[in-house]
C-alpha cells in the first residue's frame, strides 16, 4: 500500500500531469459556473481528447473536472438562486437569501471553504477506506439501500415547513412524478399518456430547474432590480472562512456523511446535498433562521458535495459500477485510456487509485482556490440589472434542459414544471421536500420490491436494516425537538394569510385531481407495476383532501394558508409585473421554438427582451445577443449538439445552426 | 489539441501501410469517396459514458484515419427511449451521403426484432459497416455444489434466482436460455445494469448471473479464484458457417449448446430454440454495429468498409482494442453483412413465440 502511495505521488512531480489536472480544473469551474451544467456536460466536452493520452494524464485530466464542479457550481446557487449542477440544490436555500441580503461574498467564502474541507476530507477517508470498503459495499443490500431510502424520505418532516400536509403532499407528488414511466418490477409504462418522452420519465436536471431556477428567474423579473438588496457585495469572504471554522465540527460530519453516501452505489450522489442540509436542520439548536440566510445550510450541503465525489468513486472503481452520471462518463474515459474496473484498482493498479484520490484532493485546493480568487468579479454579477442578466439566465436554462434528450420535450418539461414550481412557491409549498421525493422515488420503489423478493417480509429484522430504521426514527425525533416545524421557505408570514383563498384551493383541488389521475392509472396496470404509484397515489388523495378542507374551513391564520402574491401586496417595493407576464414571455419563446426552432427563437426572446424590458440601446442588444448566441453555438458545436427543431426545420432544410 | 501522441504516430505509419494495402481498392472503388474538410458524425443513441458511447469513441479516430480525406469524426449522443430515440433520428434524418453514421447495441436491435411500438426504423434497409461481437459467461454460486457444467443436471432439482434489467432487455437471451434449459429461475427485476446483477451476486441475493466477457475476467475471476463462484459455459461465438462454436476468450468452457447438450442428452431444436438463436446473433455476436443510412451509394460503404478493415489492422488499434473489444474480432464488410442478415431475419415463427412467451411469463404487453 505505502509503495503504491509513493508511486502515486512521484506522478505528480511531473509537470505535465499537473497541467493536464489544471486544464481539467479550469474547465470543471466554467462549466460549473453554467447552471444546470455539471459533470456529465464537462467530462463529455473532455472525452474526445482522452483516447490515445497516457493513462495518468488523461485521468488527472477527467478527476480535476469532476471534483471542481461542486465547488464550483455554487456561484450561481449562492448568487442567483439557481442550482449550478444537481449536486447543490440544497445550498440554494440558504445562499440565496444571504445573497439577497447582501452577504453574497461572505456566502462563497463559506461554500469555498467548505467545499475545500469536504473534498480533503473526502480524498483522507477514500485513502483508508477504500482498501476496505469492498465488504462494505457488500453489506448494504436492497432491504438496506431500501431503508436507507426511507431515511431520506423522513427529511421531508424536516423541510416541510409550516404545514405538515403540504410538505408531505409535495413529497408525495415528487415520488408519484419520479415513478413515471416503466415499472421497475415489470417494465410497465406508467402515467406515460403514450408519450416516448414520458416512458423515460422526467430528467433530475429538468426538475431541478424548473423547481428552483425557473421561479427564482421569474421573481426577479418581476421586481426588476439587481438581485442584491444593497447592490453591494457586503462583507468579505474572510468572514465566510471564519464562519467555516467556527463550525467546523459541522463540516467534518458532513463530509464524512457525504463521502460514505456517496459510495454506496444504488443511492445516487443527487441526494447526498439534501441529507446534509436535513441534518443540519435537525441538529441545529436555533433553526429559526434556516431558508432566511443561515450560514450553516451553505456549510452543510457544500462540504458533503464534495466530499461525495471522493465516496462516489469507490463502487466506480471497484465494482465498475457508477453512482452517478458523471461517474458512468468517468467509468467509459477509463476504459478508453484502457483501465478496466475491478478488484484490480485495489491490488494491482493501486497505485492509480491512489493517483486519482490524490488529483481529487489537488483539484479541490486549486479548485477552492481559484473560486475564491474570482468571486469577487463574479459576486459582481448580482449588482447587474436583471432584465440585462434575464435573458442569459433564460438561455443557460434552456440550454442545461435540453441536455437531457435534445428535444423541444425538454423545454415543454421545463416550462411545465417550472409553472409548477413558480405556483408552489406563490403558495408556499416546500419544493425541496418535492424534490426529496422526486429524487428517492425509484430507490424506494425499486429496493422495496427486490428485498421482498430476495428476503419477503423478513428484510425488516436484518441487523442493517434494523439500524437504519433506528437512525431514522433518531432523526425525526430530533428533528421535532423544540421546534417542531420550521420554515424551510423564506417567506415570511406575517402578510401571507390572504382572505382570498380560492386560488390556492384551486391549486390544491388539482394536485387532487392529478393523484385521482394516479389511482386510476394504477388500476390499469398488474399488481406489482401499480402497487407503488397506487399506495402513493391513495395516501395523497387522502391528505389532499384533508388540506383543501383546511383551506376551505380554517381561519385565515392556519398555518396552512399562504399566498406570496397577496404578501407581496403589502411590501413597499410592490411587484413590476404580475405572476403570469414573464411565464408567458418564456412560454412565448418555448411557443416560437415549436415553430421556428431553438436557435431562431431564442435570439429573438433575447433582442425582444433586451429591448423591451431592459430597454437597451440597439447596439447593446445586438453586441449582447451576438455574444449569447455565438457562446451558445460554441458549446454545441463542441458537445456535437443540434437545438431543438420547430415545424421550419420539417418543412425546409437550414444548415447547422438553424437546421 | 490532438487526441494523443502515441495513436498519432501509429497511426500514421499505418496510414502509409494502409494506402500501400489498399491502394488497389482504392482507386478501384473509392475514388469518388472523399470526405476531405467534412465532419462525419456517429450517433450513438445513448447518453455519455454507457458501454456503446464508449465504444463508439474509441472507434471514431480509427475512422477519422482511415476514412479518404481524413475527416473529423465525432460522437453524437442522442439518448431517450431505450436507444429507439437516436435509431429514429438517424432513420428519419441522416443523408446518404456518408456524413451521418450510427452505432447500435443490442437494445436497439432487440426492439426492431419484437416490433416495439416506439420504433419507426428499418433496420433491414441500414448499410451495415462492422460488427463488433461480445460475448458473457454463465456462472453459479458454488454453494449450489457444482463444480462445472457437467454437473448442470443438478440444477434440475434447484431454485434459482437472477437480477435482471428487465425481459425485454439483453436479458432476453439468459432468461431465453434458462428457459430452454428448464431452470426454474425466479428473475427479480429493476437492476440497473449488469454490475448491479453481480453486486446482488456478491451479497448471495441472487445465485445465477451471467456477465459479458470484460466484466467476468475482471470482476468475477476473483470471485472463480476464492471459489464462491463457478463458471458454467459462455454464449459462444458464431463461426463463418453460423454455427455456434466456443467463445475464443473462454476456451475451456463449453459453449451454451454444449452445455445444453451435456445437461439434456440431446442437441437443443424447435421454435424457442430458433427463436434464442436470432436473439443471440443480435445481442452478442452482432451486438454492436456500425450503419450508414439507406440508399448510401456503393463506393462510399466501399469506403467504410475498408476503413474498418484497415483499423482492424493498425498496430495501436490492436494494442488498445483489449479494454473497449476484448479479444474479440471485429467483423467487417461481406462477414458483417451476413451476421446482420442472420440477426435480422428472425423467422416469424421464432419471434412470435417470443412474444407469446414474454406475454405469458412476465407480462410483456405487445
Amino acid at each position: 500500500m505505502l509503495d503504491a502511495m509513493m508511486t502515486a505521488l512521484s506522478h505528480f512531480a511531473q509537470p505535465t500531469h499537473l497541467m493536464y489536472l489544471l486544464l481539467g480544473v479550469g474547465m470543471g469551474m466554467i462549466v460549473g459556473i453554467l447552471p444546470g451544467l455539471g459533470g456529465i456536460v464537462g467530462l463529455s466536452l473532455l472525452l474526445p481528447f482522452i483516447y490515445g493520452m497516457d493513462q495518468i494524464s488523461a485521468l488527472a485530466m477527467l478527476i480535476g473536472l469532476v471534483a471542481v464542479i461542486p465547488t464550483s457550481d455554487t456561484f450561481t446557487s449562492v448568487l442567483m438562486g439557481i442550482p449550478g449542477s444537481s449536486a447543490s440544490q440544497a445550498t440554494v436555500l440558504d445562499g440565496f437569501p444571504l445573497a439577497k441580503k447582501g452577504h453574497g461574498a461572505r456566502a462563497l467564502g463559506a461554500a469555498f471553504s467548505a467545499s475545500l474541507v469536504g473534498g480533503l476530507v473526502g480524498a483522507v477517508i477514500l485513502t483508508g477506506f477504500v482498501v476496505i470498503a469492498r465488504p462494505l459495499i457488500l453489506a448494504f443490500g436492497s432491504a438496506e439501500l431500501f431503508m436507507l431510502a426511507v431515511l431520506g424520505l423522513s427529511m421531508v418532516g424536516v423541510l416541510a415547513g409550516k404545514s405538515l400536509p403540504k410538505g408531505v403532499i409535495a413529497a408525495g407528488l415528487g415520488l408519484l412524478l419520479g415513478a413515471l414511466g416503466a415499472a421497475p418490477a415489470t417494465g410497465e409504462l406508467r402515467m406515460s399518456f403514450d408519450s416516448v418522452y414520458l416512458m423515460d420519465g422526467l430528467p433530475l436536471v429538468i426538475v431541478g430547474l424548473g423547481m428552483f431556477a425557473f421561479p427564482e428567474i421569474i421573481d426577479l423579473c418581476r421586481q426588476n432590480r439587481s438581485i442584491s438588496d444593497k447592490g453591494t457585495l457586503g462583507l468579505g469572504w474572510r468572514d465566510g472562512v471564519r464562519d467555516m471554522i467556527r463550525h467546523k465540527w459541522l463540516c467534518l460530519r458532513c463530509a464524512g456523511l457525504g463521502s460514505i453516501v456517496g459510495a454506496l452505489p444504488g443511492l445516487g450522489g443527487s441526494v447526498v446535498d439534501w441529507i446534509a442540509y436535513g441534518h443540519v436542520v435537525q441538529t441545529a439548536k436555533d433553526k429559526s433562521q434556516f431558508g432566511k440566510g443561515d450560514i450553516r445550510g451553505v456549510l452543510a450541503p457544500e462540504s458533503a458535495n464534495n466530499a461525495k465525489e471522493g465516496g462516489g468513486l469507490v463502487p466506480t472503481l471497484l465494482f465498475g459500477i457508477p453512482g452517478s452520471g458523471s461517474m458512468a462518463v468517468f467509468l467509459g474515459g477509463m476504459v478508453l485510456i484502457g483501465l478496466e474496473a475491478g478488484p484490480a484498482m485495489v491490488g494491482r493498479d493501486l497505485d492509480i487509485t491512489y493517483t486519482i484520490i490524490w488529483s481529487l484532493a489537488i483539484a479541490n485546493v486549486v479548485g477552492a482556490g481559484g473560486a475564491l480568487l474570482i468571486s469577487p468579479f463574479v459576486s459582481r454579477l448580482t449588482t447587474i440589472k436583471y432584465g440585462y442578466l434575464a435573458p442569459f439566465m433564460i438561455t443557460v436554462i434552456c440550454f442545461a434542459a435540453f441536455q437531457a434528450t435534445r428535444s423541444l420535450s425538454d423545454m415543454i418539461a421545463l416550462l411545465v414544471l417550472g409553472v409548477l414550481g413558480v405556483l408552489m412557491k406563490r403558495f408556499g409549498w416546500p419544493r425541496p421536500a418535492f424534490l426529496i421525493g422526486f429524487v428517492l422515488a425509484s430507490n424506494t420503489e425499486t429496493y422495496l420490491y427486490q428485498a421482498l423478493q430476495f428476503y419477503n417480509w423478513e428484510f425488516l429484522t436484518r441487523p442493517g436494516v434494523v439500524i437504519i430504521a433506528a437512525l431514522t426514527v433518531i432523526s425525526v425525533l430530533m428533528g421535532m425537538r423544540k421546534h417542531p416545524v420550521n420554515p424551510v421557505e423564506e417567506e415570511e408570514s406575517s402578510h401571507s394569510h390572504n382572505p382570498k383563498r380560492w386560488p390556492q384551493i384551486l391549486f390544491a383541488g388539482v394536485l387532487l385531481a392529478f393523484f385521482a389521475f394516479g389511482i386510476w392509472d394504477a388500476t390499469q396496470h398488474s399488481f406489482l407495476g401499480s402497487v407503488f404509484t397506487g399506495a402513493v397515489s391513495v395516501v395523497m388523495f387522502v391528505v389532499s383532501a384533508i388540506l383543501i378542507w383546511q383551506l376551505i374551513v380554517s381561519p385565515p391564520s392556519h398555518a396552512a394558508n399562504f399566498d406570496h402574491e397577496f404578501d407581496l401586496e403589502h411590501q413597499d417595493v410592490k411587484p413590476t409585473a404580475g405572476l403570469w407576464h414573464y411565464v408567458l414571455w418564456v412560454a412565448g419563446m418555448v411557443a416560437a421554438t415549436a415553430v421556428f426552432g431553438f436557435l431562431i427563437a431564442i435570439t429573438g426572446f433575447f433582442m425582444a427582451f433586451l429591448r423591451v424590458k431592459a430597454k437597451a440601446s440597439w447596439l447593446r442588444t445586438l453586441l449582447l445577443t451576438g455574444l449569447a448566441i455565438g457562446g451558445l453555438c460554441v458549446l454545441a458545436w463542441s458537445l456535437v449538439l443540434d437545438f431543438p427543431a420547430g415545424m421550419l426545420q420539417d418543412l425546409i432544410e437550414l444548415p447547422w445552426p438553424l437546421g | 489539441m490532438s487526441w494523443g501522441k502515441t495513436v498519432n504516430q501509429s497511426f500514421k505509419t499505418a496510414c502509409a501501410a494502409a494506402a500501400i494495402a489498399f491502394g488497389f481498392a482504392g482507386t478501384a472503388t473509392a475514388q469518388d469517396a472523399d470526405f476531405a474538410g467534412d465532419r462525419v458524425e456517429l450517433i450513438i443513441p445513448f447518453g455519455e459514458g454507457g458501454g456503446t458511447d464508449t465504444w463508439g469513441r474509441f472507434w471514431a479516430p480509427y475512422f477519422s484515419v482511415f476514412l479518404p480525406g481524413n475527416p473529423t469524426v465525432v460522437v453524437k449522443n442522442i439518448p431517450g427511449g431505450g436507444s429507439t430515440s437516436g435509431a429514429n433520428q438517424f432513420e428519419a434524418r441522416a443523408k446518404p451521403d456518408g456524413l451521418t453514421a450510427i452505432g447500435t447495441s443490442g437494445s436497439t436491435q432487440f426492439p426492431y426484432l419484437l416490433r416495439d411500438k416506439r420504433v419507426q426504423y428499418e433496420m433491414r434497409d441500414w448499410r451495415v459497416v462492422l460488427a463488433s461481437p461480445t460475448g458473457g459467461v454463465v456462472y453459479v454460486n458454488s454453494d449450489l455444489g457444482l463444480k462445472s457444467a457437467a454437473d448442470m443436471k443438478a440444477l434440475e432439482t434447484v431454485k434459482l434466482r437472477y437480477g435482471s434489467q428487465g425481459a425485454t432487455s439483453l436479458d432476453l437471451v439468459p432468461l431465453l436460455a434458462f428457459e430452454l434449459l428448464g431452470l426454474d429461475v425466479d428473475a427479480v427485476f429493476g437492476m440497473k445494469g449488469r454490475g448491479a446483477g453481480r453486486l446482488a451476486f456478491e451479497r448471495g441475493e441472487v445465485n445465477i448471473d451471467y456477465q459479458t466477457s470484460s466484466a467476468f475476467i475482471n470482476n468475477v475471476t476473483p470471485l472463480v479464484d476464492i471459489g464462491s463462484a463457478v463458471p458454467l459455459f459462455s454464449w459462444g461465438a458464431i463461426d463463418d458457417d453460423g454455427n455456434i462454436v466456443r467463445d475464443p476468450s473462454f476456451p475451456d468452457l463449453p459453449s451454451f449448446p454444449e452445455a445444453y447438450e451435456m445437461m439434456k442428452g440431446e442437441k437443443p431444436s424447435g421454435p424457442a430454440w430458433d427463436a434464442y438463436k436470432a436473439f443471440f446473433i443480435a445481442g452478442f455476436p452482432a451486438q454492436k454495429m456500425v450503419f450508414l443510412p439507406k440508399d448510401t451509394p456503393e463506393e462510399i460503404v466501399q469506403a467504410y468498409r475498408e476503413a474498418a478493415q484497415a483499423a482492424t489492422e493498425d498496430e495501436s488499434f490492436l494494442a488498445d482494442r483489449q479494454a473497449t473489444l476484448g479479444e474479440y474480432k471485429q467483423i467487417v464488410g461481406e462477414p458483417a453483412e451476413r451476421i446482420f442478415r442472420t440477426a435480422v431475419n428472425v423467422p416469424e415463427e421464432a419471434r412470435e413465440w417470443v412474444q407469446k412467451w414474454l406475454t405469458d411469463k412476465y407480462s410483456v404487453q405487445f
